[in-house]
């Protein structure tokens, strides 16, 4: 019984009309000594076995750090003078996001398919774990939406994204320099009169290398070393200091 | 130059560092405070995460003590024998403090508790040297002696009498032993070196001579911060090496520097330099609890990662 309807349920699904052909300049990121950030091509292509279909096409991509917990503090006067009250704990985060749009996002996109594939900032933390002990977690999850715009680890680029002859699209986003380890996930959205038609994810790989990458292990993974290996450089470089001195003094 | 910092996860410029770097050395060897005071707010100003910034500075702070104190063993100021008495206070007082910390952190509030205690601590300490010295610049600037302070009051009755030679006293170990222990304390909950509250208190509890305070602050400082950095670095794994290299080569050659001026100027001088300046982070840090900040929410790291 259950498995005809699965049957039955797949052939009612519409053809696919239109799917993401996708490349990326790099889907590997290295940071090294001096890492300032990376600027990443995504492009690609409209596959169509059909005639172009009616509507506005619209193609947004997104970009998503791995998350990372973090504690979100506010400040009260209390006796008269300002100091942190509450705090809520936000687990899910991403470390960085960034959605870029071919038109003004509330174009391309209806509420509701924001809402369901978590697009723009907002509707992207919606499902975010905060605590059910604070009555205006809400608050909170807009304060770290507005701090993090402001940083800039939050981005909104509208009429970034560049549509040729309903096809072919290309895009610039710009990795900041202080950038998180992990796979950052990237989503592109094909959409025509606001609805999503066709959708591809894949992952850009950010990974410490060379040096970097060797005294971040070692700082993990032997921390009494890297302590005795930091105070060996403060030592050494304080004496040599003090004998170049004294030697420029003769 | 932008270099990226591994532990800080943050791309900085390698010339602001330094430069940074530099600044707080001059202060380290002019005047005996291993300068986190001032360090922490400006590398929290650059971007870098607060728990980094912290544990970086006291790495940082080993080097250029180091550089100071060697500077100061050259010219014979720095009372070896004082150094040790108080370092053992003070180490048993960080203990006892750490717990405090703890039991205070366990009652809430404690954040307040440190603000208030820094402002009150810095402001009356700085006031009074304030004070003091200037009217020890109006006294020599009038020609009149300094009468010699010597006070033979219950403090020289106590017992365990030891010499330090250097500082030219005769005096029991015990409110030696007491200073360091009050500082070790404060330093604890403060969360900083403590620089600028033992030398004040050598200087007006002790009786020590300004000049050899300065050279005798910064050898206790140096063990100090460097315990300090052994525990963020097994704990928290926020030691970032790359960042401490970057602000030790600007804070070893400031603190050669340093000690040179600080020698050339007068001890009246260099007090009411040090307590202006104790002073002015006084006031930045009330006008931060007084005045309503512009953004009341703060985004950190869960506590304990």
């Amino acid at each position: 019984m259950l498995r005809w309807l699965l049957i039955a349920l797949l052939f009612a699904l519409p053809v696919r009309a239109e799917e993401v052909v996708l490349g990326l300049s790099q889907d590997e990121v290295a940071i090294t000594t001096s890492f300032d950030g990376s600027e990443i091509l995504i492009f690609g292509a409209v596959k169509r076995e059909t005639a172009i279909p009616e509507g506005e096409l619209g193609v947004i991509v997104t970009i998503a750090g791995p998350p990372e917990p973090i504690t979100v503090r506010r400040k009260e006067r209390r006796f008269g003078i300002w100091v942190n009250t509450d705090a809520v704990e936000i687990d899910g985060a991403p470390s960085f996001y960034a959605v870029a749009t071919s038109s003004p996002l509330d174009d391309v996109l209806g509420v509701r398919d924001n809402l369901e594939h978590k697009v723009s900032v907002p509707s992207m933390l919606r499902g975010v774990e905060t605590p059910n002990t604070v009555l205006d977690a809400s608050a909170y999850v807009a304060a770290l939406i507005r701090i993090n715009t402001n940083a800039g680890t939050y981005q909104l680029l509208e009429d970034t994204v560049i549509v040729d002859q309903d096809t072919l699209f290309r895009t610039r986003i710009r990795l900041p320099a202080a950038l998180t380890e992990g796979a950052y996930e990237t989503r592109i959205f094909l959409t025509r009169d606001g609805q999503v038609i066709a959708s591809y994810e894949t992952a850009i790989d950010v990974r410490k290398v060379g040096l970097e990458r060797w005294l971040f292990t070692l700082s993990r993974e032997n921390p009494f070393w890297y302590g005795i290996m930091s105070l060996a450089i403060a030592i050494a470089a304080g004496w040599t200091a003090s004998a170049a001195f004294s030697l420029l003094r003769n | 130059m932008q270099i990226y910092l591994p532990i800080a996860e943050v791309s900085v410029n390698a010339f602001l560092l330094l430069g940074l770097g530099g600044m707080v050395g001059i202060l380290s060897g002019m005047f005996g405070v291993g300068g986190g005071f001032l360090m922490t707010p400006l590398l929290f100003f650059i971007g870098i995460p607060p728990a980094v910034a912290v544990a970086t500075e006291a790495n940082q702070i080993v080097a250029s003590s180091f550089s100071g104190v060697l500077a100061h063993l050259r010219r014979k100021t720095v009372d070896l024998r004082m150094g040790t008495v108080l370092l053992i206070g003070g180490l048993i007082g960080a203990a006892l403090g750490v717990l405090l910390f703890n039991y205070l952190k366990s009652l809430g509030q404690v954040d307040l508790l440190v603000r208030l205690c820094y402002v009150v601590f810095l402001g009356v300490i700085g006031a009074l040297m304030f004070v003091e010295s200037l009217n020890a610049i109006r006294k020599t600037a009038k020609g009149a002696v300094i009468p010699k302070r010597k006070k033979h009051g219950w403090i020289h009755k106590l017992p365990f009498k030891m010499r330090f030679r250097v500082s030219g006293l005769y005096i029991s170990v015990i409110p030696p032993l007491l200073v360091g222990l009050c500082v070790g304390v404060l330093a604890a909950i403060m969360g900083v070196g403590g620089g600028f509250i033992m030398v004040p208190a050598m200087i007006y509890l002790l009786g020590m001579p300004t000049k050899v305070v300065v050279g005798t602050s910064l050898f206790q400082i140096i063990f100090v911060t460097a315990f300090t950095t052994m525990l963020h670095a097994t704990t928290n794994y926020t030691v970032d090496i790359v960042l401490a290299v970057l602000l030790l080569v600007g804070g070893v050659i400031g603190a050669q520097i340093g000690t040179r001026i600080g020698v050339r100027m007068k001890a009246e001088q260099l007090r009411i330099l040090l307590a202006l300046m104790v002073l002015a982070v006084c006031g930045k840090l009330a006008l931060d609890l007084l005045l309503m900040p512009s953004e009341l929410y703060t985004v950190g790291a869960v506590e304990g990662h």
